[in-house]
């Protein structure tokens, strides 16, 4: 979490941007897969992972540098996975004074390296594809309409209901209110509350535009781009590479 | 329009009273009738109820007592697709109106909900939006537009389910100069009947022949826009006061069409 | 609070994406029933409006997030929103937007793994909701009716909602976690830390309920009913609605069966004590003998060599305290708000099932929805 909520999206017109959404997906779900199924004593494998990742990127030509400074941002069960050299059982080795469990340290490696991998293939996915895309996509995928229809509503009127909230800080600030400690939550729980109504009413006002044009309640079809048989075979060569690394780890 | 459509006003409203769910009332029994062909300034300060009445003509809000008559059918649970069909509303907040994700399948949902599919969709689409002048942004989303443009998107939403009767609530709200008069040709080149809900009395005058006075949730005057407009004592009651330095007598008024029956 | 992939492993991950699946399915058509069967749209009973409304709130959700609540020292936290949205647009809904706000952040902003995504809408999505609407609607159950009730139940539901989730994702550890922590620590740490999160999200959430319903008490799901009956002046004199919008199911509950009420209430009231005693003493005993967690920092020492190097500076200063200080007191205080939260649950379920029953029975009573009068 934290304030990067901005989308990832890079718009461009490598091999990577053309592939149709729901193949990118299955193709990153897999990799993310094999890679989690990987044991964490194959080091070399996660080497592989890393290198194959990085060949997307470069195909994609999405910089390296985003992908650094999105991986920076600290995720809470870092902490965790850090926290495992101590508290695992097992025998122990001393780093620098200070006794660490073997099977914590190869947990903690396990977590950090899968994350890594995983986070990366996400963003790789959320760069090279358009937000939109990516929910028909996953309704190709067969999620039902209904739920691709929120999301897209959510989409829609994220920027609209944040620009509220915006106005309304801006708003408190103007009038000399600092949110300093405790004592303010009090007018920041009102903010929400009135952002809540805010965006109930929108919501409402959204389905009386809705409902004036004849909607009711199943969404007009929409024609999706089908995926050719190429395009498969193109999104396919990551995933197939990467279940290879993996049964070799397996094996090995 | 037939002769036939001309004896069936396009909107008939009889003693219509309205209260929401958390029990403010809005409506006090309201009487309007529209002619087919006529352009009608509803106006009203703020809090009159107006937003209220609109969402009654195509049967949004339904549930008080009094009748909506709608082109000869009545509102009834049978006719609301028909008259969905029949009236279109465009808001006061394009942001409301704009839900989809670009412009074109925003125009799109109207004709598509009512059944409609690929060239004939497609053409429908490309008219609306030429008519008010918004082709060339058909594939952007609606939320990178200016207000104006927004506005005008949220016109042609409407027009492309092609309504007999137009319902535009307060159509001139946060528009600057230039996009007011775009949007003031765009209603003057329709041939359809307009009900025009708005407190902006210049832009009535201008558009609308006839004007009703909706305050305090009934019909409290009726008549030729400008003679209202004139009626001084008339506009301070109901808390419509002219702008700076506008005189209803010096402009001329909107040029009646064939009004049906005011 | 996202889990990120490689931290639970492939079947139980796939497995969770399975329950996920589940309940969103159930959730699809139990949010329909729910704007079905609101007074929430201006439109009286609407099923379709389910789409926008759940979008906006999940705006809505999404957009408090970035709200920021300063605690001290220039940190700050923000809401989860998990049991604000049970409460202010049930169950049903509040999974909805909590998934689809997980959904997006998972495949737009990569925040928790793909594969985890479907632990993350399970422990975030369904748990947080589940257990933060069956303690409330227990809470209402056995309180008195007012507004007051309503922001302290608000204010419990929260506060058990964020450690449920969290003795959850121990559940999901101990059967397919990949790494090798002991079921107790991982309870011990995980609930100890969340509990304090908990208090931050009750104090927020009963904030926000107390905000909507001193302007809005229409709006919020759980206080349904508190709302008069609706007349109607047309030239000077009182007619009654046509249609009013279907009366709360609250409403109904208390008018039909008000004498039973009570009798109940106090039976639920005493079952819901019992179990909280229950739980807290029987985990506490239970934690008594050295098993797990004592038995490891008695064999490996490791208690006293934490305690040795409490200034270290590493993270374990802040998980060591709620950690290793007193295991069988936060074991013992874990059972309790887990117990008590699947207490909780279970009376909000049958609470939930029977209420449906009534409301059915209700419905054929009624006469059909006529849109136009005479």
């Amino acid at each position: 979490m934290g304030g990067a909520h901005r989308s990832h999206h890079r718009p461009g017109h490598s091999p990577v941007h053309t592939l149709p959404a729901h193949c990118k997906l299955v193709a990153v779900l897999c990799f993310v897969l094999a890679v989690a199924c990987t044991p964490r004593t194959a080091l070399w494998a996660f080497g592989l992972y890393a290198l194959l990742l990085a060949a997307v990127a470069a195909l994609a030509r999405v910089p390296p540098g985003l992908l650094a400074r999105r991986l920076l941002i600290g995720v809470p069960f870092t902490a965790f996975a850090l926290l495992l050299p101590f508290v695992v059982p097992g025998e122990h080795t001393t780093v620098l004074g200070l006794p660490l469990s073997v099977p914590g340290l190869w947990g903690a490696w396990n977590i950090l390296a899968k994350a890594t991998l995983g986070v990366t293939a996400s963003l790789l996915l959320a760069a090279t594809t358009e937000p939109r895309a990516l929910l028909l996509g996953l309704q190709r995928l067969g999620l039902p309409a209904q739920l691709t229809q929120i999301a897209s509503f959510m989409l829609r009127y994220g920027e609209v209901v944040t620009d509220e909230l915006r106005r309304m800080s801006v708003a408190r600030g103007s009038r000399g209110f600092e949110a300093r400690g405790v004592r303010q939550w009090g007018v920041l729980a009102k903010t929400a509350g009135a952002l809540f109504i805010r965006s109930y009413e929108r919501g409402e006002r959204v389905h009386l535009a809705m409902a004036s044009r004849g909607y009711t309640g199943s969404p007009p079809a929409l024609d999706h781009p089908a995926a050719t048989r190429t395009q498969w075979a193109y999104a396919a060569v990551l995933p197939a590479a990467a279940f290879t690394v993996c049964l070799l780890g397996v094996t090995l | 329009m037939t002769a036939a459509r001309t004896a069936v006003p396009s909107l008939d409203v009889r003693g219509l009273a309205y209260a929401y769910p958390d029990g403010r009332q809005a409506l006090f029994g309201v009487d309007l009738t529209v002619q087919p062909g006529e352009r009608v300034a509803l106006l009203g300060p703020n809090g009159a109820g107006k937003t209220t009445l609109v969402l009654h003509l195509n049967g949004i809000l339904a549930g008080g007592a009094g009748t909506v008559t709608v082109a000869g059918l009545p509102m009834a649970r049978e006719n609301l697709a028909e008259i969905r069909r029949t009236v279109g509303i465009v808001f006061q907040d394009p942001d409301d109106q704009l839900f989809m994700p670009t412009v074109r399948e925003d125009v799109a949902f109207g004709p598509a909900s009512a059944g409609l599919r690929g060239e004939e969709l497609r053409t429908r689409v490309t008219r609306a939006l030429d008519r008010v002048g918004m082709s060339e942004y058909a594939e952007r989303p609606p939320h990178h537009l200016s207000f104006g443009q927004r506005r005008r998107v949220a016109v042609a939403t409407v027009l492309a389910t092609e309504p007999e009767i137009l319902v535009l609530d307060e159509p001139s709200s946060n528009l600057d100069p230039a996009s007011r008069r775009e949007l003031a040709d765009i209603v003057r080149a329709l041939d359809i009947t307009v009900l025009m809900v708005t407190h902006d009395l210049p832009y009535a005058l201008e558009l609308c022949p006839r004007a009703a006075i909706l305050s305090r949730g009934v019909i409290a005057a009726d008549g030729p826009t400008a003679r209202l407009l004139a009626d001084e004592t008339l506009m301070r009651a109901h808390r419509l006061e002219l702008s700076y330095g506008f005189d209803p007598r010096s402009v001329p008024a909107a040029p009646g069409r064939r009004a049906g029956g005011s | 609070m996202h889990v990120p992939d490689g931290f639970i492993n492939a079947p139980v991950s796939l497995a969770a994406g399975a329950t996920a699946a589940a309940a969103l399915a159930i959730s699809l058509r139990g949010a329909r029933r729910e704007s079905a069967a609101g007074p929430a749209t201006a439109l009286g009973p609407h099923p379709e409006s389910t789409a926008p409304l759940a979008g906006l709130l999940a705006a809505f959700v999404f957009a408090t997030q970035m709200l920021n609540f300063p605690v001290a020292a220039g940190t700050s936290g923000h809401l989860l929103g998990g049991a604000l949205a049970a409460i202010l647009v049930g169950p049903f809904t509040g999974v909805l937007c909590v998934s689809v706000v997980l959904l997006t952040q998972s495949l737009l902003f990569a925040d928790g793994g793909l594969t985890a995504l479907g632990v993350n809408i399970v422990l975030m999505g369904v748990v947080t909701v589940a257990v933060a609407y069956g303690v409330f609607r227990a809470l209402l159950a056995v309180l008195p009716r007012a507004r007051r009730s309503v922001t302290a139940a608000s204010f419990a539901a929260a506060l058990i909602s964020v450690p449920a989730s969290a003795a959850a994702f121990t559940l999901l550890h101990a059967v397919g976690g990949t790494t090798d922590v002991p079921t107790g620590t991982v309870l011990a740490a995980m609930t100890g830390v969340h509990t304090l999160i908990g208090v931050g999200e009750a104090v927020i959430t009963a904030l926000t309920v107390g905000a909507v319903l001193a302007v809005r008490p229409d709006l919020v799901h759980g206080a349904r009913g508190l709302a008069p009956a609706l007349k109607l002046r047309v030239g000077g004199r009182l007619v009654d609605a046509t249609t009013v919008t279907a009366p709360g199911p609250a409403a109904s509950a208390s008018s039909s069966a008000s004498s039973s009420a009570v009798s109940s209430r106090r039976v639920r009231l005493a079952g819901l004590a019992a179990a909280l005693v229950l739980a807290g003493g029987v985990s506490f005993y239970a934690s008594a003998s050295p098993d797990g967690l004592e038995k490891v920092a008695a064999d490996h020492g490791i208690d006293a060599k934490v305690r040795d190097h409490p200034a270290a500076g590493s993270p374990l200063a802040d998980y060591g305290v709620a950690d290793l200080t007193d295991p069988r007191l936060s074991v013992g205080l874990a059972g309790v708000i887990g117990v008590g939260a699947t207490a909780a649950l279970g009376i909000g379920l049958f609470h939930l099932t029977t209420r449906n029953r009534r409301r059915r029975r209700h419905r054929r009573r009624r006469p059909a929805r006529a849109p136009e009068t005479p």
